[in-house]
């Protein structure tokens, strides 16, 4: 066997290093960021500060692109989106303390959304942990409900190792945030790099490949469903089974609805496709959960957004659930057959046992629920810059071949409804935790992940103060990222609340902002205002031809709300309309 | 029906593993009425024994989410029938004149040991099951307990039934992994 070459940034994660050679002496730092390139990090998002300047100083000789952010949280959210753009594991840095604590909500949205991350805490001098020292938070424990795992690590030597297995966990299973904390004397002290060969703990033992009785089970229910339903998730799309779920919805014939984080799972324009369900789900899809004998789960929680009131859910359907996570089977909803393994694995099981299907009448049943006079009436909407006609040229100008992220409130849905999504990869949004201000550090991290791809980002004015000091981070790292601002001069989605379920009491919700096309120039961005529906277009292709970071204020009506919409706690047959368009066949 | 489960819980002897189980439970609810830990048989590991009340589904929950901890190997739920179980206690219970002889003379009944006297009390410990434990005690009061600190429960069963590996919590019990 030929000796591996050890040369910075490179030897690291192989095997078979010569035994005979001496290992190298390395500071914790250099074995942190040897440690990360090994795992495949090429981009890490993150902010310096005291218990990790050691690591910043080994920073500029690694091979590592360093992205600084404005703040800790959208470093987190950053590498988030990086990760779902890119399926690689996010990675970020910050220091103790505060920056670690900045991170929390970051690591909760991963967490939420079954995201690979690994983040890199820095921590207080060992000699003063547990003495209150100068910026001293326990991370760790902080962080345990938050995170899939995560490590203190005590020793230089326990670096490598720790961040071979955390990169593993974050990735493998169910994946999800891994954050190591790493004291600033660790960081400085010297040891032995020896690159680990190894991974994985005997406790840790994902099942990836369903058992085959179970699959089985799964496809009698498919041969003997009269009007069966697929509900993808998030599932498929983590474990890149976009593929072989098409061809198991083409083979069986069975229609597909999506959660919000499912939609991508199949081009949003495939015959087969019926679009998103839950609490801001199409008419007809929702009506058809209702009527469905058969729902099979690939890949989602059973979220309540999705879901709406359990008792009403889905009432005559028995259930199939295919969930890598042993724990999501029943926890919310009475499972018939649960099948335990990664999407992928089981849909390619699957296709093996069920036969060639085809549910016409059942399509055309479903058809019938359309809201045609609300499609039609979508066409044609006066004066204000509508949110749908934002949402459609958008899509209709990239061909729905760009990344689209946003943030989250009315704005989100409305993408969400009407974007037409084609790949998982490239729809980016906050599901589980509905992070406002995810939708400028998302399109940050996607831009890094895939910088072959345009990049939107479609927020809300209420987000986008939350997160815009990014557009910093976006301009000194001049990434060509557009951002269309949903300007409602509200917070949109609360407002709707108050509008609907209080009393139309409107409690600190208007909100007011700066002039966004003077702030995105001030920040050397280029701004571009949108006061009227003629005007969406040209300014759309405008954003997409300058380099650099542009954002479009689009000021649309003040009050529209989202509809339809399931009241909270409501069934998803409960749906309410826009009271403004007439409904058809009701 | 809401029942006490006894789940007796191999981990791997990390720290801070006591903290991350504690915290499971508490964040997703489910109710611990007692919890010991120390070590088991095997060199790394300990074995944490948790009585949870709750629902069987509800159990059958937490055992999953316990089973997501890293450094969870095993968990088993005891059924009642084919699990022994043992607590201790100790308690300091006056004792003068003529009532010490009443209470060495109860203790003997229970199988108790006398573990210190003072001229005014005695301080006893014992144990057994929980029943036992409880008709011990109801005795003692009589006698005024001035002093008590009792241990949670510690369980193990009698052969392996009951015991949910990994591959049968995998499949939720339908088919176990393996055929
Ligand atoms: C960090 C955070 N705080 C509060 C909320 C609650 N919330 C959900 S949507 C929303 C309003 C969002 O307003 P805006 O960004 O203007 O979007 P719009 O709904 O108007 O499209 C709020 C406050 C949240 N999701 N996240
Ligand atoms: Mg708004």
């Amino acid at each position: 066997m030929v000796t591996a070459q050890r040369s910075p940034g490179q030897a690291a994660g192989k095997s078979e290093a010569d035994p005979a050679a001496e290992p190298e002496i390395l500071t914790g730092s250099e074995i942190t960021c040897r440690s990360l390139e090994a795992a495949g990090a090429t981009t890490v998002f993150g902010y310096p500060g005291g218990a990790v300047i050691p690591l910043y100083d080994a920073l500029p000789s690694s091979n590592l692109h360093h992205v600084l952010v404005r703040f800790e949280q959208w470093a987190g959210l950053a590498a988030d989106a990086y990760a779902r753009a890119t399926g690689e594991v996010g990675v970020c840095i910050a220091t103790s303390g505060p920056g670690a604590t900045n991170l929390v909500t970051a690591l909760a949205n991963a967490q939420l959304d079954s995201v690979p991350m690994v983040a890199i805490t820095g921590q207080v001098t060992q000699a003063l942990i547990g003495r209150d020292g100068f910026q001293e938070v326990d991370i760790t424990g902080v962080s345990l409900p938050v995170t899939k795992h995560n490590y203190l690590v005590q020793r230089p030597e326990d670096i490598a190792p720790t961040i071979k297995e955390a990169f593993y966990l974050a990735k493998s299973g169910r994946p999800g945030p891994v954050l190591v904390d790493i004291p600033k004397n660790v960081f400085v002290a010297k040891t032995a790099y020896i690159p680990p060969t190894k991974v994985g703990r005997k406790s840790y033992q994902p099942t990836i490949t369903p058992n085959i009785r179970q699959v089985r089970l799964a496809a009698d229910e498919i041969a003997q469903a009269k009007k069966p339903l697929i509900m993808a998730g998030h599932g498929i799309i983590l474990s890149g089974a976009e593929a072989e779920f098409q061809q198991f919805a083409e083979h069986t014939g069975i229609p597909v609805i999506y959660t919000l984080l499912g939609l991508g799972a199949m081009p949003e324009m495939h015959p087969l496709s019926l679009g998103m369900m839950g609490m801001h789900g199409h008419r007809h899809v929702n009506r058809a959960l209702e009527e469905c004998d058969l729902l099979v789960n690939i890949g989602a929680r059973f979220d309540d957004r999705a879901t709406g009131r359990l008792n009403g859910f889905a009432p005559n359907a028995r259930v199939v659930h295919v969930d890598i996570d042993p724990a999501e089977i029943g926890k919310n909803v009475e499972t018939h057959v649960p099948v335990v393994g990664d999407a992928r694995e089981a849909l390619k099981m699957l296709l093996a046992e069920v036969g060639e299907g085809n549910h016409d009448a059942w399509m055309r049943w479903i058809d019938g629920q359309r809201n045609r006079v609300l499609e039609a009436a979508l066409e044609d909407r006066p004066e204000w810059p509508e949110p749908y006609s934002i949402v459609k040229a958008i899509a209709e100008a990239t061909d729905h071949e760009a990344i689209v992220t946003t943030d989250v409130g009315q704005h989100q849905m409305w993408a969400a409804q009407q974007f037409g999504v084609r790949y998982g990869t490239r729809w980016i949004t906050s599901g589980g935790l509905g992070t406002m201000g995810y939708g400028l550090p998302s399109a940050i991290g996607a831009k890094m992940g895939r910088p072959d791809l345009e990049v939107w980002t479609i927020v809300g004015d209420g987000g986008f103060q939350m997160s815009f000091n990014e557009l910093a981070t976006a301009v000194q790292e001049q990434l060509d990222i557009n951002v269309a601002i949903i300007n409602n001069g509200y917070l949109g989605m609360v407002r709707q609340w108050q509008d609907l379920f209080h009393n139309h009491n409107y409690s600190e919700v208007r909100i007011s902002a700066p002039d966004f096309v003077q702030l995105a120039e001030s920040f050397g961005a280029t701004g571009i205002r949108v006061t009227s529906d003629d005007e969406i277009r040209s300014a759309i292709e405008r954003a997409r031809s300058i380099k650099g970071p542009v954002v479009i204020d689009f000021v649309v009506e003040p009050e529209a709300n989202v509809y339809p919409m399931v009241p909270p706690g409501g069934s998803n047959s409960e749906m309410v309309h826009d009271p403004q368009t007439p409904q058809d066949q009701e | 029906m809401q029942h006490a489960h006894t789940l007796s819980v191999l981990v791997e002897d990390q720290p801070g593993v006591l903290n991350r189980v504690v915290s499971l439970m508490r964040r997703r609810s489910f109710n611990i009425d007692s919890i010991t830990v120390g070590h088991s048989e095997q060199p790394g590991m300990s074995r944490m024994t948790l009585v949870v009340r709750g629902e069987d589904n509800e159990v059958e929950q937490a055992t999953k989410q316990l089973y997501k901890l890293l450094e969870v190997v095993k968990v088993t739920d005891l059924p009642e029938a084919d699990a022994i179980t043992r607590e201790m206690v100790m308690v300091k219970v006056a004792a003068k004149g003529q009532s010490r002889s009443e209470v060495l003379q109860l203790a003997q009944v229970y199988g108790a040991r006398v573990l210190d006297a003072t001229p005014t009390t005695l301080m006893i410990e014992a144990t057994g099951d929980e029943h036992q434990i409880d008709s011990f005690l109801t005795m003692m009061r009589v006698f005024g307990i001035r002093e008590m600190v009792r241990s949670g429960k510690i369980a193990m069963g009698r052969s392996s039934a009951g015991t949910r590996s990994r591959a049968d919590v995998s499949t939720n019990g339908v088919y176990a992994a393996a055929d």
